[in-house]
């Protein structure tokens, strides 16, 4: 509560001084759909460094991630971001599917421990982001519940989405079926892993931040 | 809330727990999420006339996720929700349904949360449900 009003007293505050220096975007999304992976390849394509580490082993982010002050021109104009990368959002988490990964069973419990608390975290900073991008995995189903979850969390909190449907270079894509799902949002379909469609991703986040 | 659910527990049938919404609509998020979690740890399937909030479902991925940590053998839930279609439907159709709702809440959905340990998989596409049992 006390956090929804300081955030509310700070937009309120923003929109009097017009004083919004640097957008706050979350990068939200099921395990495993390429967050950290594009928030990678835009802090490369921007600032020459990484974000994060990526893995197919799920829940690979474990912490929250923030890298600020990233610069970004796109058509002569010039917005500076912090981009916070979370862990993925699940509703269970069982260390023995991380063993199906040739992880030894000490570490996977470990890293199943870290992924409850990551997703615990990831929750609890959806109130600090000034807009969101929602990384999905254009291969899986769209209507997962932690999916639409997500969505309405965002929608109750007036925070702006943008979605983005990444593995575009996978044959299993479905991008179309992704824009079904979210008829009201913005979908881009890109890929993060080969820097595939970037610009209009740039386009499309540059028009979020008029939204906020 | 501390209980144990035994590893390699064969299941011999399948719990069904129908909560009414007036049941849950009177308590608090805390209240309503530790009821449903409680149902849970008992092996129950819940059955929720009504959807919870989205604030209320971010409460209980949270709350869930604390109990994977402390409860053995415990590995989340799986959830989803049926509600009435209304993307093609007239906008007095909409708005009598969203009266509705603030008046008497929303009663027209069903959720279905149940332990990850017993239900495998829940897929959903907007016309059908579909339990995969583990």
């Amino acid at each position: 509560m006390l956090k929804m009003l300081r955030r509310f007293s700070q937009r309120i505050l923003e929109k009097i001084f017009r004083r919004k220096r640097n957008f706050k975007i979350g990068f939200y999304g099921p395990p495993n759909a390429g967050k950290t992976s594009l928030a990678n390849r835009i802090c490369e394509d921007w600032t020459g460094e990484n974000m994060g580490t990526v893995s197919n082993v799920p829940h690979e982010t474990r912490k929250v991630q923030v890298k600020e002050e990233v610069k970004i021109k796109y058509k002569g104009k010039t917005l500076i971001f912090k981009f916070v990368d979370t862990p993925g959002i699940a509703t269970k988490i069982d260390y023995e599917e991380f063993l199906k990964f040739g992880l030894k069973k000490s570490t996977a419990k470990k890293r199943a421990k870290e992924a409850t608390q990551g997703i615990i975290e990831a929750i609890q900073w959806l109130d600090d982001m000034h807009a969101v991008v929602v990384v999905l995995d254009a291969t899986q189903n769209p209507y997962s519940q932690v999916n639409i979850t997500i969505m309405g969390n965002l929608v109750a909190r007036k925070i702006p989405v943008l979605i983005v449907a990444n593995k575009i270079d996978l044959g299993k894509a479905e991008v179309k079926k992704v824009s079904a799902a979210f008829p009201e949002y913005d979908v881009i379909g890109l890929s993060a892993k080969e820097g595939k469609n970037m610009d209009e991703f740039y386009e499309s986040l540059f028009r979020l931040t008029k939204k906020v | 809330m501390k209980r144990k659910i035994k590893k390699g527990d064969r299941i011999k049938g399948l719990s069904l727990q129908v909560l009414s919404f007036s049941e849950v609509q009177s308590l608090s998020i805390a209240e309503r999420v530790k009821k449903i979690l409680n149902l849970i740890l008992g092996n129950k399937i819940v059955i929720l006339h009504g959807r919870l909030r989205p604030e209320e479902e971010a409460r209980l991925i949270e709350d869930t996720m604390a109990l994977v940590d402390h409860v053995k053998n415990f590995k989340g839930i799986e959830l989803a929700v049926i509600e009435p279609n209304l993307r093609s439907a007239n906008i007095l159709v909409k708005m009598r349904h969203g009266i509705a709702k603030k008046l008497v809440g929303d009663n027209s959905s069903l959720t279905v949360i149940g332990p990850a340990t017993i239900i495998k998989e829940i897929r959903r596409d907007p016309k059908k449900l579909e339990l995969m049992l583990s």
